[in-house]
């Protein structure tokens, strides 16, 4: 299960990566988002799959999953939630003010 | 904090008074306020001369950062005491003569009393402390405020360009000093100067020892305006004269004397800083009395005999620093090498001091300082050619001035440094006393150059901006007059100072050299015989009254014509190249593409994680204990594969934002088959949430364009992204084996067991996050919260008056 | 968003689906700490109920029957765990150490009752109206 995740996530960070070099905005915002399934993704796999009952203690199991990447990937959804809705916002109005969406357009000048 | 400790922080704490003098009590001269502070000091450290002429040291403890061995102790001898005076001294005679320089009517004086008290505080610091980083420190801020005051008429450019250059130059050699400084610390263990030289044996043996001296000596020749560092001093000459007197003349550009006076005890007996110190001195003494010569702005000649007089007083340092050679030699031969490098520190102060306040008063009266306008203004400024007149006749070394008897006993020196027999100096001794009498020449020649070309020949009106020429005002007056008195009165009885400055700060350059209870018994006289010294004088008047009489044959060579130094051209390029290459050098990487960026940042990832995993052969990646993977399993992983294989090839905008959605939902899923519920409940959620946010804003945004990538850019990326992929894939796979095979207890263990006893909680994922790490989830809650403020300022926050951006 | 939603099927199915998600919403946000929930799941259902008000009956309806300045209750949602965290340190331990007990309730019988309660109730206020806030913003902008 852990090396069918390790490639799935793998494919995942590829073809993120691949979408971050597009010159397209919307493009690099899917970009962010499907990296930050990636990084969810590979906190819960580092620290082995399915290797025993949800960490609720009212189940009594012998053993439960690591609650640790639980907790951390969780404030990470939140907080990967706001970070994307702020590139949202800021795409938007970029295009707002610049009329255009193509980061080839949007470079500064060279003196910069 | 005693006495001592205020002595050396009172200025920086007038600085803070002085805004508030000069708002509110306009009508009096600000200078009159800080006046008194200098006057005071100055007084105070004349009561020190009893305790340390008999050889006394006074140290006062303060703990700054023990544990770094930092401490601000305030330590006073001969040389700290000489060097006091001097700052004390020479700064209640500049800012009495700055009352009537700078008007108080145009004159921003608040800034330039701040930036002098400001000065004359770090400069007590570098002098009074014990400990290397305390005086760095002090050393940095006389730097700055060097600067401030070079920039002190800061709408000019060459002012500008005189604060910048200096400050780039200073600053550089500070920070090789820091470094020399910490070397010595890894040598000996302690930044204190006392200690330092009680180890100098075992800094001598170190491997370091050689670069330690080098960095110390670049900060110490960098501000003491040593060749081929000698060119911010000349441009220093933008600032208002009386700086030009205090620190580009008496205290500051001493700094680096001082500290090379300072650890002769610890470097000196090594060959290698007697030949780089006497080089380097006598390099700058003969390339700035040359240099001085052909100058024809009058501080910049002042600038240039500044540069060539620290060259002296370095070199003759350097000859010096011989009697730690041999520790029980003939002490004389070497010690008038240092008595005439204190000696002359005092002389050069004094005479040079009342120059500058000269030159400071013929360009206030006449509006100019180029010496091809003035001439002929003994008669109408009497007192001022009078002062100039014994300010250079001391410095060109005629009798009876005091100037006369350092520049004898700098020839004695010099010639007893062919009689060393020590560092080879017998094959090319020879040549340092034919340097000094060349030097000695052209200093003389620029002596006379500048006071005939002033105050004799024709006075021409028509050449000057001004309507009236006439003498100074009393007040402007007093201090020249002053330090050119000293320059007689030490002059005829040099021996005043002899035992209660001197000899003290010969002791203390040269600890261990003398024996408890034993002194140096200074005996300075005008008259010694007819000895080579003197004809060596003699040669210097005639040669320099021919080469001014011969004036006019060299006055049209190109030799005299030119002014530029050939070294402020290497400065100017190397300024200007090093500021077009990084441009040039960041414009290569910042090409404004994320792209590009992409590239450079993923490339680096590969090659190093390639490179980590190649040299620790990838160890980790065997006996994986993997779970079983069920059936179904399947089903979810290649619906999920196949959504996010298929986005880039997407090019409809509601598609895209469909199949992101799908993959995140499938996200959840997996959460789930992972037996992680809160995470699946909140990936779910979160992800509706994110599409209805998606679709709002590309609502907005523009129909996506087929883009049409070259194929070699397309190949570029396809391996980037592929290889970023793999790499991804086997660290999470050595990650993971690794926490198996090395059998770690998990942090996580203790949240399991603890939840329910220590916080009543059976949910451990809420507990960790709203218990155990409950400030985490509160200052992540806060980004969250930061993140929606600054999307609502985004859109909602408009620029008054069209458009925003 | 802004163009008149007329339909009739989503309308009425939304009035439902409102009811059963608010209610299990508010369930996940208190019983967070023993089962799967808590203030950031809660949070986010909630947003998601509101959103669907917004969604099937367009902005400025639900804008006159939700009142709330989502910004204030942000700042709320902030000062909560801020000042829970202050009473343990009036109680002598350090800062954000959460207490908890047990108590008999008639009706109801034995409840839990911690500080980790108002902490979890500010992460919901700040979740909510996180979310509410950058989603209406955008819609607002709409003009």
């Amino acid at each position: 299960m852990e090396l069918l995740m390790s490639i799935v996530i793998g494919i995942i960070f590829s073809v993120s990566i691949y979408l971050f070099m597009s010159k397209n905005l919307l493009r690099v915002a899917v970009a962010t988002l499907l990296l930050s399934h990636g990084v969810h993704l590979l906190l819960v796999t580092m620290s082995g799959l399915q290797r025993g009952a949800s960490p609720i203690l009212s189940f009594d199991a012998e053993a439960y999953t690591d609650p640790l990447p639980h907790a951390l990937v969780l404030t990470a959804i939140v907080i990967s939630f706001a970070v994307t809705a702020l590139l949202l916002v800021m795409s938007y109005r970029t295009y707002k003010v610049h009329k255009t969406d193509d980061l080839e357009k949007l470079r500064g000048s060279a003196d910069e | 904090m005693t006495l001592l400790h205020w002595a050396v922080l009172s200025p920086f704490i007038a600085a803070i008074l002085i805004p508030f003098l000069y708002k509110y009590l306009k009508r009096i001269h600000t200078g009159w306020f800080v006046f008194i502070l200098p006057l005071v000091l100055f007084i105070y450290f004349l009561s020190f001369i009893p305790r340390t002429s008999s050889g006394e040291a006074i140290l006062n403890n303060l703990d700054w950062v023990p544990s770094l061995g930092i401490n601000f102790n305030v330590y006073v001898d001969g040389l700290s005491l000489l060097f006091a005076l001097l700052i004390t001294g020479i700064g209640a005679l500049v800012v009495l003569y700055s009352i009537y320089y700078l008007s108080k009517r145009k004159e921003k004086l608040n800034n330039f009393y701040v930036y002098l008290l400001m000065f004359m505080g770090a400069m007590l610091g570098v002098v009074l402390s014990d400990n290397l980083i305390v005086i760095y420190v002090f050393w940095e801020v006389t730097s700055i405020a060097s600067s401030l005051l070079i920039s002190y008429w800061y709408t000019r450019e060459k002012s500008i360009y005189g604060a910048q250059k200096s400050m780039y130059i200073t600053v550089f050699g500070g920070l090789s000093m820091l470094a020399g400084f910490s070397l010595l610390y890894i040598i000996a263990g302690t930044f204190s100067i006392r200690e330092l030289v009680a180890n100098a044996d075992i800094i001598m043996a170190s491997s370091l020892f050689i670069p330690a001296m080098i960095l110390v000596l670049l900060g110490a020749f960098t501000k003491s305006a040593q060749f081929p560092f000698h060119i911010w001093l000349p441009d220093a000459m933008e600032a208002p004269t009386p700086v030009s007197a205090y620190l580009h003349s008496a205290t500051m550009v001493k700094a680096g004397i001082y500290l090379v006076a300072r650890l002769t005890g610890v470097f000196g007996g090594a060959p290698e800083w007697f030949w780089i110190i006497t080089a380097a001195g006598l390099i700058t003494l003969i390339w700035g009395s040359i240099s001085a010569v052909r100058q024809k702005d009058l501080k910049g000649i002042l600038a240039y005999s500044t540069v060539s007089q620290l060259g002296l007083i370095m070199s003759l340092l350097g000859a010096g620093s011989a009697a730690f050679y041999f520790q029980d030699g003939d002490s004389a031969l070497y010690m008038t090498a240092i008595l005439a490098a204190v000696f002359h520190l005092i002389n050069h102060a004094t005479f040079k001091g009342s120059l500058f306040m000269a030159v400071g008063i013929v360009d206030h009266e006449t509006g100019t300082r180029d010496i091809r306008k003035l001439g002929g203004l003994m008669t109408i400024m009497p007192v001022t050619a009078t002062i100039s007149l014994i300010g250079l006749a001391s410095m060109a070394g005629l009798p009876p001035f005091n100037g006369f008897l350092s520049k004898e006993l700098f020839l004695t020196g010099m010639l007893n440094v062919t009689e060393y027999g020590i560092f080879n100096l017998e094959a090319f001794g020879f040549i340092i006393p034919i340097i000094a009498f060349i030097a000695s020449v052209f200093t003389f020649l620029y002596c006379i150059l500048m006071f005939s070309k002033t105050f004799m020949g024709k006075f021409d009106i028509s050449k000057l901006k001004v309507k009236h020429v006439h003498e100074a005002p009393a007040g402007m007056l007093i201090s020249p007059v002053i330090l050119a008195v000293l320059v007689i009165v030490f002059g005829l009885f040099p021996n005043l100072l002899a035992y209660s400055i001197i000899e003290p700060a010969m002791a203390a350059i040269a600890p261990g050299i003398l024996s408890p209870g034993e002194f140096f018994d200074v005996h300075i006289t005008h008259w010694h015989g007819f000895s080579a010294e003197l004809f060596m004088t003699i040669g210097i008047i005639v040669l320099g009254v021919l080469l001014f009489m011969t004036f006019k044959k060299w006055e049209n060579t190109a030799f005299y014509r030119g002014e530029k130094d050939l070294f402020n051209a290497a400065y100017d390029y190397g300024y200007d190249g090093l500021i077009k290459g990084s441009q040039g050098l960041t414009r290569i990487q910042m090409t404004g593409r994320l792209r590009d960026y992409f590239i450079y940042m993923c490339t680096f990832i590969i090659l190093i994680m390639g490179y980590t995993m190649y040299r620790y052969n990838l160890p980790l990646i065997q006996n994986l204990d993997l779970s079983p993977i069920p059936i179904y399993t399947w089903l979810v992983i290649s619906v999920f594969v196949g959504s996010i294989l298929t986005i880039p090839f997407l090019n409809n905008r509601i598609a895209i934002i469909i199949t992101t959605g799908v993959s995140g939902f499938l996200v959840a899923l997996l959460f789930v088959l992972f037996r992680a519920p809160d995470l699946a409940l909140t990936q779910l959620l979160i992800e509706t949430v994110s599409v209805v946010l998606f679709m709002l804003v590309f609502y907005h945004l523009p129909k996506l364009k087929k883009v049409k990538t070259p194929p070699r850019m397309k190949t570029i990326k396809l391996v980037i992204s592929i290889g970023f992929g793999l790499m991804i894939t086997l660290g999470s796979l050595s990650a993971f084996s690794m926490g198996q095979e090395a059998n770690y207890e998990s942090i996580s263990e203790y949240y399991t067991e603890n939840s329910k006893e220590k916080a009543g909680g059976y949910n451990i994922v809420n507990v960790i996050l709203v218990d155990f790490r409950g400030l985490d989830t509160m200052l992540e809650v806060l980004v969250v919260s930061l993140a929606v403020l600054t999307v609502v300022s985004l859109i909602r926050l408009r620029f008054k008056g069209g458009e925003d951006v | 968003m802004m163009k008149k939603p007329n339909n009739m099927m989503l309308q009425t199915l939304a009035r439902l689906i409102i009811l059963v998600v608010l209610s299990f919403s508010i369930y996940l946000m208190l019983a967070g700490h023993n089962s799967p929930g808590g203030g950031f799941i809660g949070g986010l259902m909630t947003a998601s109920a509101i959103l669907i008000l917004y969604l099937s009956f367009g902005l400025n309806p639900i804008k006159k029957v939700i009142r709330f300045d989502f910004i204030k209750i942000i700042g709320i949602g902030l000062l909560l765990p801020g000042v829970t965290g202050l009473v343990s340190i009036f109680l002598g331990d350090s800062y954000l150490k959460q207490y908890f007990d047990y108590f008999q309730i008639p009706l109801i019988g034995e409840v839990e009752l911690t500080t980790a309660l108002p902490f979890d109730l500010g992460v919901y206020f700040v979740v909510l109206a996180s979310a509410l806030t950058i989603i209406l913003t955008i819609a607002e902008d709409d003009k």
